[in-house]
C-alpha cells in the first residue's frame, strides 16, 4: 500500500482536491475510477482484479457498502503528495438533489463521456449543475479503446457545450489504463484547492448517508470550515438532532479512523443513529461545543414526486411488506409511506418517490430483496384540487380527489430536456405534444444533436412517456427533467366500474381529452383480462355519473368436460385441483372473480390500442358528451 | 361390488386429425405387438393382472360388463375380440345379463363381421359416426360416409345385437343447420343410445397445430353451448334421455359399463396405457394405475412377465370425495349428498339451487340443463368446502 504522507485532520488546504466524476450509467465511471485508486497506489494490483469482480456483485448485492462513495486518493506531482477526495454522484434524474448536494461538496467535475456515445441529456443536466456550482470541469473521452469510439466527433461535441478547445478534452480508457495518470495530473493542475475557514466553528456538509448492516448509519461528509474531532458532540443543524461520534475517518480505500478532520477534507461519520432520516444529506454538522450560528445553504427535505399504491398479491403478506419498507427506509430518507386500504387489492402502503426510477428501484428491492409479490397501482402525481365551497385538497391518490363540483385543479409541471439525434426532432415534438408539452427553445449541441427543452405536467412525463421517447427515436433520446412550478389543469377522475361496482385501484386522474382514451383501452383491457363468468359482466368507465365507456363480458354458458372416462378421471381430478389452488390467487370484487395477472395487466403502462374499435369508441364516447 | 372389465386396442387405419387417444397406424409395433398377435398379449396380460390381484387380496366378482375401446377395436379380426372375451370368462367369469360392448369404424364393419361378434357373445355395439355431414366428416378426417353407418347398425339389427352412435359437435366450419341435420339422421337411426361429444381439440394433434397456425377456427364453447342444447332438446323428443352430460338413451339402454366409470366401481383395464381402479379391498387401499402407453414398451413388460404398470396411485380419501363429487355431478341419478355431510353446508346446496345449476331430488344433487354445461362450475364451488 502507498505510504501516504498527509494525515486525515492535518493536512494543509492548499494539498487538497475535491472532484466528482459526471457521467451516465454505463459509460464506465467504475472503471475509470478503479484505474485512479490503483494508479494512486491505495490498492495494489494484485488486488485490482477482484475488485473487479466483486464490484457488480457488492452494487447489485447491497446496493451500497462502502465503496468509492468518498474515497481519499493520494497523488504526487513534482514531488509533492497532493490529497484527493474523489466523491461519487448519484446517476440519475430522480436524485437531482443528491447529485447537487455532492456537487457542492467539491471543487472540480471530471466530464466523462463514452467515446461511442457522447454526451446524454442526463449528463448534460448534471454538468450544467456543475458549472452553476462554479466547479472547475476536465472534459474526458472514456474507451478510446473500443472500435467504435469516435473520439474526435465526441470532443468536438464536448468543446462546443463548455466552451474549451477540442483538444483539451483528454482521451482515456479506463479498461487499459491509457490516459488516467494524466487525468490525476490535470485534476490536481486545475481543481481549486477548497476555501473556508480552519479557525472558524466546524461546518461539513452531508452529501450522502447510507445505511450499513455492520456499522449502522455511514453519513459522507465535507469539512467546510473549522474542524470536528472524534470525541467531540455533534450537532446536525437541519434536523436539530446533537449526536456522540461513534467514529469519524477517512476512506481510503477502506475505512480508517481517525481523531479528526479538518476544513476542506472528506470523510465519514458514524454516529449510531438508528435511520438516514437522522442523517440528512445536504444537512449541515457542526460542534455542539463550539456551534457555528449558519448552517450550510441548500438543505431541504426530499419531496415525493410520484406517489403509487404497493399492495401485496397475498393479502398475509401485509406485514412483511410494512417490515420490508421500514428496512428500505433506513437507507432512503426520500421514500414514504403510509397504509392504505383499497377495496380491490386490500391492505397495503401509498409509497411516495422522488421519481419513476426511485419507485422501480423499491419495488425490484422489495421483490428481489424481500420475496414479496406486489401490484402496483399507476403512479400518480400530486395535485392541488379546490372544490366548489372553496376547500383546498391535496390528492396523491385518485380516491382522495373530491366529489361534488371542482373548482380548479392545479398540477406540477417539470422542465424537460431531450437530447435526440436531429432526424428525430418530428417525432419527438410529436411525443411531447401527445403529452400536453409547451416547446421551449431547442439547440443544436453538434451538427447532428439537438437540445429540446419543453415544460411538460409531470403526470404525462411518469406514465409511459420515458419508453416512448426511446421507442420513437430508436433508442437515441435521453431525457432529463426538474421541477418547474405547477399550472391549473382541465383534470378529471376517471372511475372504473366494475358490474356497477367502482373499482378504486383503477381510478385515474387524467386530462379531460385523455378521459376517453384512458376509459376505452381500461375497458377493452378488462375485458379481455376478466374470465367469462356464470353471468354477464358490464365494466364501465365514468367520470362522475356520466358513463364514458362500456364494455360487456358476456356469461360463461359451457365449461364442462365433454368426455370422463375411465383413463380421463386422475387428470381432470388434478386439474380441478390446480384450478381450485388458482382461484385462491382470484380477487373478489364483489360477485366477480378477478384473476392477480389482470389487475397486473391492467396496470401495467402501454401505449393505448391503436386499433379501429378502439378508435370508434374514443371517438363516440367524445361525441355523447357533446 | 361389481368389477369391469376394458380392453384397449391401440390400432387404427389412419390417425383422425382432432385425435390425441393412445393409438397408432403402423400393423405391428414389434414385441409381439402386431395386430395378428394382439389378442395373446392382452390374453397373457388377463394372466398376470389376476395373479397380482390374487397377491391383494382382491377378489372379485363376474365381470358385470366388458367393453372393447380404442383406437379402432375393429381393425382386428373380429375371433380375436371373440378370443379375448373368452379369456375374460376363462380368468374372472362373466355375469349372465352382462353388457359386451366394442367400438366400431363403420368403415371396417360388414354383416359377417358384426355376426361373429354377436355368436360370440357381443351384445352391442358403438359406431364412431361424428357426423352425417361430407364437410364436416372431411374436418375430422374421417374416411367413412354416412351411409357407412346406417348399413352398421343394419347389421347389427339383423344380428340381434343393440348400437349405439357417436357424435362430435363444434368442428370448424360446422354450421347449426349441420348440427341439426347430423341429430336428425342419427335419431333416424332408430338406435337406441346417442353420445354427443363437444369437439375438444388438444394442442399436439394435427388439428391442434392447424388452429394454432390460424388455418382452422377454434371451437367456440358459445356455439357448442348452443349445439348441446338443440341436441338435448332434439333426443329429448325422440324419447332419447340424458343419463351422462355426453350421452342419452332410451330408458334401460343405458351403457352399464361407462356409468361403472361414474359410480366409481372397481375395472381391470387392459392394453397400452388403459387405466384400472379398485376400491379399497382386504389387502389393498383404493388407487388407480395406468399400463404403459406405448405398445413396444408395454409387450416387453408383459413378455418379461411383469404387470405392465407405467404408474399408479393411492386415492386417499379426500381425492375419494373429489372423485366422487366430479362424477356425480355428470349423472341425470346425481351426486349423494350425504357423501358431503358436515362438509357442504346446506347454503352452498341452496346457492347451486338459487343460480340454476342444480335441482335435489331428496338426498341427490342433480345438474340442470345450465349446471351440465357449467358443470365445473358446480364442482369448483363444492371443492371450495375441502381442503
Amino acid at each position: 500500500m502507498g505510504q501516504q504522507h498527509n494525515q486525515p485532520g492535518y493536512t494543509d488546504r492548499s494539498l487538497i482536491r475535491n472532484f466528482c466524476i459526471i457521467a451516465h450509467i454505463d459509460h464506465g465511471k467504475s472503471t475509470v475510477a478503479d484505474r485512479i485508486l490503483q494508479l494512486s497506489g491505495i490498492v495494489p494490483e494484485r488486488e485490482m482484479r477482484d475488485r473487479f469482480l466483486d464490484r457488480m456483485d457488492i452494487e447489485q448485492e447491497r446496493g451500497i457498502t462502502i465503496k468509492s462513495q468518498a474515497v481519499r486518493v493520494p497523488w504526487t506531482v513534482d514531488g509533492t503528495e497532493y490529497t484527493l477526495g474523489m466523491i461519487d454522484t448519484p446517476g440519475h434524474v430522480d436524485f437531482t438533489y443528491e447529485v447537487s448536494r455532492a456537487l457542492a461538496a467539491c471543487e472540480g467535475a471530471v466530464l466523462l463521456v463514452d467515446a461511442t456515445q457522447g454526451i446524454e441529456a442526463q449528463t448534460l443536466s448534471n454538468l450544467y449543475m456543475a458549472i452553476d456550482h462554479d466547479l472547475a470541469i476536465i472534459p474526458v473521452l472514456n474507451k478510446i479503446d473500443l472500435p467504435s469510439a469516435e473520439p474526435d466527433k465526441h470532443a468536438e461535441e464536448i468543446a462546443g457545450l463548455i466552451g474549451c478547445d477540442p483538444s483539451d478534452v483528454l482521451r482515456v480508457s479506463g479498461k487499459t489504463g491509457e490516459g488516467v495518470s494524466e487525468l490525476l495530473d490535470r485534476i490536481v493542475a486545475e481543481v481549486p484547492a477548497p476555501k473556508g475557514d480552519p479557525n472558524a466553528p466546524a461546518r461539513a456538509l452531508i452529501f450522502d448517508s447510507v445505511y450499513d448492516s455492520y456499522r449502522g448509519i455511514v453519513t459522507y461528509i465535507r469539512m467546510v470550515d473549522g474542524e470536528l474531532k472524534s470525541r467531540e458532540k455533534m450537532h446536525m443543524m437541519g434536523i436539530g438532532m446533537t449526536h456522540d461520534p461513534i467514529e469519524i475517518g477517512v476512506i481510503s480505500p477502506d475505512m480508517m479512523p481517525t481523531k479528526a478532520l479538518g476544513a476542506g477534507e472528506v470523510g465519514y461519520v458514524i454516529t449510531g443513529a438508528k435511520d438516514v432520516s437522522q442523517s440528512k444529506v445536504g444537512d449541515t454538522i457542526t460542534s455542539a461545543v463550539n456551534p457555528a450560528t449558519e448552517p450550510l445553504d441548500g438543505y431541504r427535505d426530499p419531496q415525493p414526486m410520484v406517489y403509487a399504491g404497493l399492495f401485496p398479491i397475498d393479502n398475509a403478506q401485509y406485514p412483511e411488506l410494512r417490515e420490508a419498507l421500514d428496512k428500505l427506509k433506513l437507507n432512503d430518507a426520500a421514500l414514504i409511506y403510509e397504509p392504505e386500504t383499497s377495496v380491490a387489492l386490500g391492505f397495503g402502503f401509498r409509497c411516495g418517490f422522488l421519481g419513476l426510477l426511485h419507485m422501480e428501484i423499491v419495488t425490484e428491492r422489495l421483490d428481489r430483496e424481500f420475496g414479496l409479490d406486489l401490484i402496483s397501482t399507476a403512479p400518480n402525481v400530486p395535485y392541488e384540487v379546490t372544490s366548489e365551497d372553496n376547500s383546498v385538497h391535496r390528492v396523491t391518490n385518485p380516491s382522495e380527489f373530491p366529489e361534488g363540483k371542482i373548482k380548479k385543479i392545479v398540477e406540477p409541471m417539470v422542465a424537460a430536456d431531450i437530447i435526440t439525434p436531429k432526424e428525430f426532432i418530428g417525432p419527438v415534438m410529436d411525443l411531447c405534444q401527445d403529452h400536453r408539452g409547451q416547446m421551449g427553445t431547442m439547440e443544436y449541441i453538434s451538427t447532428e444533436r439537438v437540445e429540446m427543452h419543453y415544460r411538460i405536467p409531470l403526470a404525462e412525463v411518469v406514465f409511459d412517456f420515458f419508453d416512448q421517447l426511446k421507442s420513437r427515436t430508436k433508442g437515441y433520446a435521453s431525457l432529463d427533467y426538474h421541477e418547474d412550478g405547477e399550472q391549473a389543469a382541465d383534470l378529471v377522475k376517471v372511475d372504473i366500474l366494475i358490474q356497477g361496482e367502482k373499482v378504486d385501484a383503477f381510478s385515474a386522474i387524467v386530462h379531460r381529452d385523455k378521459a376517453y382514451s384512458y376509459g376505452v383501452m381500461m375497458t377493452k383491457k378488462l375485458r379481455e383480462l376478466i374470465p367469462r363468468q356464470q353471468f354477464e359482466i358490464p365494466i364501465q368507465a365514468a367520470i362522475g355519473s356520466r358513463i364514458i365507456a362500456r364494455e360487456n363480458i358476456r356469461a360463461l354458458r359451457k365449461d364442462v368436460l365433454a368426455k370422463c372416462y375411465g383413463g380421463d378421471i386422475s387428470r381432470k381430478r388434478k386439474l380441478l385441483e390446480k384450478q381450485k389452488a388458482g382461484k385462491k390467487r382470484m380477487k373478489m370484487l364483489g360477485h366477480v372473480e378477478v384473476p392477480q395477472e389482470a389487475f397486473i395487466a391492467a396496470l401495467s403502462t402501454g401505449e393505448a390500442g391503436n386499433d379501429r374499435d378502439t378508435k370508434d369508441k374514443i371517438r363516440a364516447a367524445q361525441k355523447s358528451e357533446g | 361390488m361389481t368389477f369391469e372389465v376394458y380392453i384397449h386396442v391401440p390400432f387404427c387405419l389412419r390417425r383422425c386429425g382432432y385425435c390425441d387417444f393412445n393409438t397408432y397406424t403402423a400393423p405391428d409395433m414389434g414385441e409381439g405387438v402386431s395386430r395378428g398377435h394382439y389378442a395373446n398379449m392382452v390374453i397373457h396380460e388377463m394372466a398376470i393382472v389376476r395373479d397380482w390381484q390374487a397377491e391383494h387380496g382382491i377378489s372379485e366378482p363376474y365381470a358385470s360388463t366388458v367393453f372393447f375401446g380404442g383406437g379402432t377395436p375393429t381393425t382386428l379380426k373380429a375371433r380375436d375380440l371373440v378370443a379375448m372375451l373368452d379369456a375374460v370368462r376363462d380368468t374372472w367369469g362373466i355375469a349372465d345379463d352382462a353388457e359386451i360392448t366394442t367400438e366400431a369404424n363403420p368403415d371396417t364393419v360388414d354383416a359377417d363381421y358384426v355376426k361373429e361378434l354377436a355368436d360370440g357373445g357381443f351384445n352391442r355395439i358403438s359406431f364412431g359416426m361424428q357426423s352425417a355431414v361430407p364437410h364436416v366428416l372431411e374436418t375430422l378426417d374421417r374416411t367413412h360416409t354416412p351411409a357407412n353407418v346406417a348399413a352398421g347398425v343394419t347389421a347389427a339389427d339383423a344380428a340381434g345385437i343393440r348400437s349405439s352412435v357417436d357424435l362430435i359437435y363444434g368442428a370448424p366450419g360446422e354450421s347449426l343447420d349441420d348440427w341439426r341435420t347430423s341429430v336428425r339422421t342419427a335419431i333416424d337411426l332408430g338406435v337406441n343410445h346417442i353420445s354427443a361429444y363437444a369437439l375438444t381439440v388438444a394442442p399436439n394433434t394435427k388439428m391442434g397445430r392447424r388452429i394454432a397456425a390460424g388455418a382452422l377456427r377454434k371451437p367456440d364453447d358459445d356455439d357448442e353451448a348452443n349445439k348441446y342444447e338443440i341436441a338435448d332438446a332434439m333426443f329429448a323428443e325422440a324419447g332419447l334421455e340424458w343419463y351422462e352430460i355426453s350421452n342419452w338413451a332410451r330408458p334401460g339402454y343405458e351403457s352399464q359399463h361407462n356409468l361403472g366409470y361414474w359410480r366409481n366401481v372397481d375395472w381391470a383395464g387392459l392394453g397400452p396405457g388403459a387405466h384400472s381402479h379398485y376400491n379399497t379391498h382386504d389387502g389393498v387401499r383404493g388407487m388407480r394405475s395406468w399400463d404403459i402407453a406405448h405398445p413396444r414398451l408395454w409387450g416387453a413388460a408383459i413378455n418379461g412377465g411383469s404387470v405392465p404398470w407405467a404408474g399408479h396411485e393411492t386415492i386417499a380419501a379426500e381425492e375419494d370425495v373429489e372423485e366422487t363429487i366430479m362424477l356425480g355431478l355428470r349423472l341425470h341419478e346425481g351426486l349423494d349428498i350425504t357423501r358431503l355431510e358436515g362438509v357442504v353446508p346446506e347454503e352452498a346446496w341452496r346457492g347451486l339451487e338459487d343460480d340454476g345449476l342444480i335441482t335435489r331430488d331428496g338426498m341427490r344433487a342433480v345438474p340442470t340443463l345450465r349446471g351440465r354445461l357449467l358443470n365445473d362450475t358446480i364442482i369448483e364451488r363444492l371443492f371450495a368446502f375441502l381442503d
